[in-house]
């Protein structure tokens, strides 16, 4: 029974009551995961809002003020509603499958540093722990899609398979190219390196921190993360998972209320993983772009916020103005486009590396 | 240790009902997704045991890409299950003797079966103190083993070939989009401007 105490202990301890060591897990995981839901709240509003500009509209403006509280409006519409299950849907794997892109796209974030040792766990397998979880997300939708028993969402659900298992190689390689630049798999050590190291102290302009970030030095990765990340969650020009003009909406056809939400939950969550993970990979994470007085005293979180919400920007302008893909050019530029282009950066990166004698060499093991 | 323990038991019991259920349930697509509920533990073990590379290679491998082609080929299948339960009884015993065979046999395999004495005395390569299992990893395959890993890589690049030309075929008369062709085109190539005379056309 030790075992149990302790766990219990791990999970659950509180300092001031005398039982446990340090504050329980569960409480920073939850702290994390409210406040992840609120900002994911805001982040719908602001992709609806962004979008209704482009296309000189209000978007929403009636809940409070400005339509600020309208994703929680939403929120109560979706939960009081009757979820509908199709008669000829299997029923367990129907419900399973929203829970599963839901938990799956709040797992990956225990490891996302959001400051400087703000991760709730600071594995030192982080990045290849979030290329994990994010390979699972095919499987809410592929559960999804079959379990509805019906033939668009199954239509939707191949395609996005196909779609998530091919940009995922690229994704792996822009991913592996940053981690030789590093040399270490640790999601803080990767951030560290790109405040140490980098063309500001190359051109000995330290003050200028923004030169170090491998955005600069990995460009066309950087380009093709960016891109591969549309696709791998799903959005446009790459929601052919959806395409609503051809397949209705795709795994989402037959779901309602309370399991909609959930998708589309698990979906902004995903959404917004990948902005934070191209902040920490390409733009320095928490650190702060200009090295001089009244910037560095900003704190880091901060700057990671506003990093993720400037290239979130760029998801939602994508989403405004750019046309959905064929499914042939999607699978082309795929395969035919970025899977060479990043392997062959992958080689260039690792020759330079070695004969130059660049990269980061402070990583903790 | 006792946290680890905890752990332990929850992912070994949990892989250990759902392999059991990968056999039992009726569904093949149920079956997929208990093996992939196994894997997924499996990782866990691993993870358990400190091999952490290994875990997650193991999930993005099996679990993000083979178990997504099984699940691929299974969700397609075409079955009936009133027409696949109707012959259970019929073939019941021919399984039953199977099923006694295997068990007999694992029995005497289990019987005899000892851990040699020469084990963990071979050509081990211990792992450096102070290098975590991802570093080590990649000094074994990426430095000592390198040829040896890139003629596995050459073996895998052949079974790749030979899959494609198989399975290629080219079909004539087919017409296809070169989207290199298509950006560099120019106006001047596409459009001609003509001055029309009223009443006469082209």
């Amino acid at each position: 029974m030790d075992f149990i105490v302790s766990a219990l202990d791990y999970l659950l301890g509180i300092p001031f009551l005398g039982w446990g060591h340090e504050i329980g897990f569960i409480y920073k995981g939850l702290l994390l995961l409210v406040a992840l839901l609120v900002f994911t709240a805001y982040v719908l509003l602001a992709d609806r809002k962004i979008w209704a500009a482009v296309q000189v509209r209000k978007g929403p403006n009636v809940v409070g003020p400005f339509g600020l509280l309208q994703s929680f409006a939403d929120l109560l519409k979706f939960v009081f509603k009757e979820p509908v299950i199709p008669a000829g849907a299997d029923k367990v794997v129907f419900l399973l499958a929203p829970l599963v892109t839901v938990l799956l796209a709040l797992a990956a974030w225990a490891v996302v540093p959001l400051d400087k040792g703000w991760a709730l766990a600071n594995i030192n397998v982080g990045i290849l722990y979030i290329f994990a979880i994010s390979s699972l997300g095919v499987y809410g939708i592929i559960m999804a899609g079959w379990a509805s028993n019906s033939k668009y969402p199954f239509l939707g659900a191949l395609r996005s398979a196909a779609q998530m298992v091919s940009y995922e190689v690229s994704i792996g390689f822009v991913i592996v190219t940053v981690l030789l630049c590093v040399g270490s798999l640790n999601l803080t050590d990767i951030v560290t390196a790109q405040t140490q190291m980098g063309l500001a102290y190359m051109l000995h302009v330290p003050q200028l921190a923004f030169l170090n970030w491998f955005w600069l030095p990995l460009f066309p990765m950087f380009i093709i993360f960016f891109i591969s990340a549309l696709a791998e969650t799903n959005r446009p020009p790459f929601d052919l998972p959806e395409a609503e003009s051809e397949l209705v909406a795709g795994f989402m056809v037959e779901y309602s209320s309370a399991p909609y939400m959930m998708f589309m939950l698990g979906e902004y969550v995903a959404i917004i993983l990948m902005c934070a993970l191209t902040t920490i990979l390409f733009l320095g994470g928490w650190a702060s772009p200009l090295d001089f007085a009244p910037f560095s005293w900003v704190p880091g979180v901060i700057w990671f916020m506003l990093k993720l919400c400037f290239v979130f920007f760029m998801f939602a302008m994508v989403k405004a103005f750019v046309p959905r893909y064929r499914y042939d050019q999607l699978m082309r530029i795929g395969w035919k486009v970025f899977l060479p282009i990043s392997l062959f950066m992958v080689i260039v990166v690792a020759f330079v590396l070695q004969l130059t004698g660049w990269g980061w060499h402070g990583g903790v093991a | 240790m006792t946290l680890p323990l905890f752990f332990f038991y929850v992912f070994s019991t949990i892989a250990v009902v759902s392999a059991f259920m990968v056999i039992a349930s009726r569904n093949p697509v149920h079956s997929v997704l208990f093996l992939i509920l196994v894997f997924i533990n499996a990782a866990g073990l691993f993870m358990l045991a400190g091999a952490e590379f290994l875990a997650l290679i193991l999930i993005v491998v099996y679990v993000g890409a083979v178990a997504v082609l099984f699940l691929f080929v299974v969700m397609m299948l075409d079955i009936d299950f009133a027409s696949m339960r109707q012959g259970l009884l019929q073939y019941a015993p021919i399984g039953v003797v199977v099923g006694i065979i295997l068990l007999l046999e694992l029995l005497l395999v289990a019987g005899s079966f000892a851990v040699s004495p020469h084990v963990g005395t071979g050509n081990v390569v211990p792992m450096p103190d102070g290098i975590n299992n991802t570093r080590a990893l990649g000094q074994v395959i990426y430095t000592r083993y390198v040829f040896l890993f890139q003629a596995a890589g050459g073996v895998l690049l052949v079974a790749m070939i030979g899959a494609i030309v198989l399975t290629l075929r080219h079909k004539p008369n087919v017409k296809r989009q070169d989207a290199f062709k298509q950006i560099s085109r120019k106006r001047t190539e596409a459009v001609e401007v003509v001055q029309v005379k009223s009443g006469q056309g082209l």
